[in-house]
C-alpha cells in the first residue's frame, strides 16, 4: 500500500514563533489519519501546508506523489479542503455555491447541475437547495461546505476540525459521511481536538503539541498509553477529598495528588473492576460521595499521560468538560 | 444525512481539470468568479437598495440643498454637479472591492479558492470584473436620477457614454488600490475606515462639487492636481460641451499611473496573504 501523504521535517515560523518544529507524518492511501492536538499545536498549519496554502520554511511534503511546493497545481487536482469555518457564500443558495465550484473545475453546465443535485441530496440539503445559505443552520452550512470540497471527487480530503461547534446529531451525521468516503477509497486527513472523534474515525493518529509530534500510533495504542479509562471522584464534602484520594490510590495503585482547593480526583485505571472496591472502601470510611464515574480519558488526560503536563491551551469546551 | 455510497473516487484525478493553467483557463475562471460577484449583488437587498438609493440621495440633496446657495439657481448647479456626483459615487463604490476581498479572506472562502486547481489570479480578476458591473450600475442610476430632475446634457448620448466609459476606466484603476488595501488590512471594517479617510479628501478636494477657484490657495493647489479633478473636468467637457482633450489625457495618465503602482502591489499582497 502506498502513502497518499508523506511529510518530513516540516517547519513553519510566524513572526519568530515556531508554529511547526519538524513535523513528520504519513497517511496510507485509503485510510484516515487523525491529527490530534490542542489549539495552537500546529494542526491547521500542517493542513495548510499540505493543501498548498502555505509554504514550509523547511522540510518537504508530497501529496499523491507530487511535491506541495514545486507542483502545487497537481496537488490541488487531487485534494478537497474543508476548513474550520464554513467557506461558503451566505448570500448565494446552496445550489449556486456548488454549481460555481463545479464550473470552476471545468464541468459543463449540465454536468455541474447534475453533480450539485447529487451532492445536495446526499447531504440532506435538497429541500434547502434554493434557499440562501444565510438561512441555513450551523450543521447545514458545514454539510454544504463539505459538499463543496467533494464537488471535484477528490481522492484526498482534508478536514480541519470539521465538527467543532456542531451538535451531537450533526456530528454523528458527519462521521457517517467520512466513513462512506473512506469506503470509496478516499484518503482523509482529519484534525480534531476530540479524542472521541479520532477514536471513531482514525486508522492512525499523530498527536501534536507545540508544533512537534509527541506521539503516534493507532487509537488503541494511544489510549493504552493514557490508561483505558479514568475514574473520577468528587466527595460531598470537599474537605474529605484528601482522604478519598488515599483510598483511590490504595485500590488503583496509581499515585493520586490532591492539592488544596481541588474538588475532584481523576485517575487512569486499567480495569473497570476496581470501581466496586472503591465504593466499598469509601462506604467503610463513611465518606459521602458527590460524584463517582468511569469515563474515557479526555484529551487533557492523554496529554498529561504523554507529556507529563496538562495541555496549556484549552478551548472553552475542554474547560467545561475538565 | 445518508451515508456515502455513490462517490466515484476511484478516479484518481479530476478528468476535466486541465493539467496546467493556460491564459484561457484564467479568463474562464475569472469570468466564473465575476459571475459570483454579480450574483452576490443581486442576492443582497441592502446592496441593491444602496445602489439605487444612494445616488438618488446624493443628487437630490446636493442639488436642492446647495444649488441656490452655490449658483443662485439649482438648475445651473444641477448641470455642474451631475458629472461630479457620478465620479464621487463611483470612487466611493470602489471601496467595495477591498471590502469584499477582505471578507473573503476572513471567511476562509479564499482558502477554498486557493486550494482548487484554478488560476491563482482568478479570485482577484473575478472580484474586479464583478465590481465593474456594480460601478456601471451606479453610473446609470445617478444618470437616471439626473434625467428625472431635468438634466439634459448637451453632449448627448455620445458625450454621456464617453463620460461613463472614462469613469469606469478610472474606477478600474482605483480598484487595484482598493484591492491592495483589502489585502493588507486585517478586517473588512478596517478597510472601510481606512477607505473613508482616503476617499473623502479625494472626492471633496476636487472640482466635483465646487470649482477649485473658490477654494483657499493651498486647497486650490491640492484640488488642481487631484486626479478626480481631471476626471470630473473631462466628464463635464464630454457631457456639457467644452474642450475635453487635455483633461481626458490627464485622466488616462492618472489611471495608468495608479494601475502601474497598485496592480503589482495588490498582486503582491494577494500572493503574500495567507
Amino acid at each position: 500500500m502506498t502513502d497518499a501523504i508523506r511529510a518530513e521535517g516540516l517547519v513553519k515560523q510566524f513572526k519568530g514563533k515556531r508554529a511547526l518544529d519538524g513535523v513528520d507524518l504519513t497517511a496510507r492511501t485509503g485510510t484516515v489519519l487523525g491529527v490530534l492536538g490542542p489549539n495552537g499545536s500546529g494542526k491547521t498549519t500542517t493542513v495548510r501546508i499540505l493543501a498548498t496554502l502555505l509554504r514550509p520554511d523547511a522540510g518537504h511534503a508530497e501529496v499523491g506523489g507530487f511535491d506541495v511546493v514545486r507542483e502545487p497545481h497537481q496537488v490541488r487536482r487531487l485534494i478537497g479542503l474543508t476548513g474550520q469555518y464554513a467557506a461558503v457564500d451566505n448570500e448565494l443558495t446552496g445550489t449556486q455555491n456548488l454549481v460555481m465550484i463545479a464550473r470552476l473545475l471545468g464541468m459543463g453546465r449540465a454536468e455541474s447541475r447534475a453533480r450539485t443535485t447529487e451532492l445536495l441530496e446526499r447531504f440532506g440539503l435538497t429541500d434547502a437547495a434554493d434557499r440562501p445559505v444565510k438561512t441555513y443552520s450551523g450543521g447545514m452550512r458545514r454539510r454544504l461546505d463539505l459538499a463543496a470540497s467533494l464537488v471535484g471527487r477528490p481522492s484526498l480530503l482534508y478536514l480541519d476540525e470539521p465538527t467543532t461547534g456542531l451538535d451531537p446529531h450533526s456530528r454523528n451525521g458527519l462521521w457517517g459521511v467520512v466513513r462512506g468516503l473512506v469506503d470509496d477509497g478516499v484518503t482523509v486527513l482529519l484534525t480534531t481536538q476530540y479524542l472521541e472523534e479520532a477514536d471513531q474515525l482514525a486508522d492512525d493518529l499523530v498527536v501534536l503539541d507545540h508544533g512537534r509530534v509527541i506521539s503516534r500510533g493507532t487509537p488503541e495504542e494511544l489510549k493504552s498509553r493514557a490508561g483505558d479509562q479514568v475514574l473520577e471522584l468528587r466527595t460531598a464534602d470537599p474537605g474529605q477529598l484528601h482522604l478519598a484520594g488515599k483510598i483511590v490510590e490504595a485500590v488503583t495503585g496509581s499515585p493520586v495528588e490532591v492539592a488544596p482547593g481541588d474538588l475532584a480526583v481523576a485517575v487512569p485505571v486499567a480495569d473497570a473492576g476496581v470501581l466496586p472496591e472503591v465504593v466499598r472502601r469509601l462506604d467503610d470510611q463513611g465518606l459521602a460521595v458527590g460524584e463517582l464515574s468511569l469515563r474515557r480519558p479526555s484529551l487533557d488526560e492523554v496529554f498529561l499521560a504523554l507529556t507529563g503536563r496538562a495541555a496549556e491551551e484549552h478551548t472553552e469546551n475542554e474547560e467545561a468538560r475538565a | 444525512m445518508s451515508t456515502a455510497t455513490t462517490e466515484g473516487a476511484g478516479a484518481r484525478t479530476r478528468a476535466q481539470v486541465p493539467e496546467r493553467i493556460t491564459p484561457l483557463t484564467t479568463i474562464g475562471n475569472g469570468l466564473q468568479l465575476a459571475r459570483r460577484s454579480v450574483l452576490k449583488i443581486k442576492a443582497n437587498p441592502a446592496e441593491v437598495l444602496g445602489l439605487v438609493l444612494q445616488p438618488f440621495m446624493f443628487v437630490v440633496l446636493f442639488v436642492f440643498v446647495f444649488g441656490e446657495a452655490m449658483m443662485g439657481d439649482w438648475r445651473a448647479y444641477r448641470d455642474f454637479l451631475m458629472p461630479g456626483v457620478i465620479a464621487q459615487s463611483v470612487v466611493f463604490a470602489t471601496l467595495g472591492t477591498g471590502f469584499s476581498l477582505s471578507e473573503d479572506v476572513e471567511k476562509g472562502v479564499f482558502d477554498r479558492f486557493r486550494s482548487l486547481p484554478i488560476a491563482r489570479s482568478a479570485p482577484l480578476i473575478g472580484a474586479i470584473l464583478g465590481d465593474l458591473v456594480r460601478y456601471a450600475i451606479t453610473v446609470v442610476m445617478v444618470l437616471l436620477v439626473g434625467l428625472l430632475i431635468g438634466f439634459r446634457p448637451e453632449g448627448g448620448a455620445v458625450g454621456v457614454i464617453g463620460a461613463g466609459l472614462l469613469v469606469l476606466v478610472f474606477a478600474f484603476a482605483l480598484c487595484w488600490m482598493s484591492a491592495f488595501v483589502g489585502m493588507i488590512a486585517r478586517t473588512p471594517m478596517s478597510v472601510q475606515a481606512f477607505g473613508m479617510i482616503l476617499m473623502f479628501p479625494l472626492t471633496f478636494a476636487s472640482s466635483a462639487f465646487v470649482s477649485p477657484d473658490d477654494m483657499p490657495g493651498w486647497l486650490r493647489a491640492v484640488a488642481a492636481n487631484n486626479p478626480v479633478t481631471h476626471l470630473v473636468d473631462s466628464m463635464r467637457a464630454l457631457m456639457l460641451g467644452g474642450d475635453a482633450a487635455s483633461p481626458v489625457a490627464w485622466t488616462l495618465v492618472w489611471a495608468a499611473v495608479i494601475t502601474a503602482v497598485f496592480f503589482p502591489l495588490a498582486v503582491w499582497a494577494y500572493r503574500r496573504r495567507t
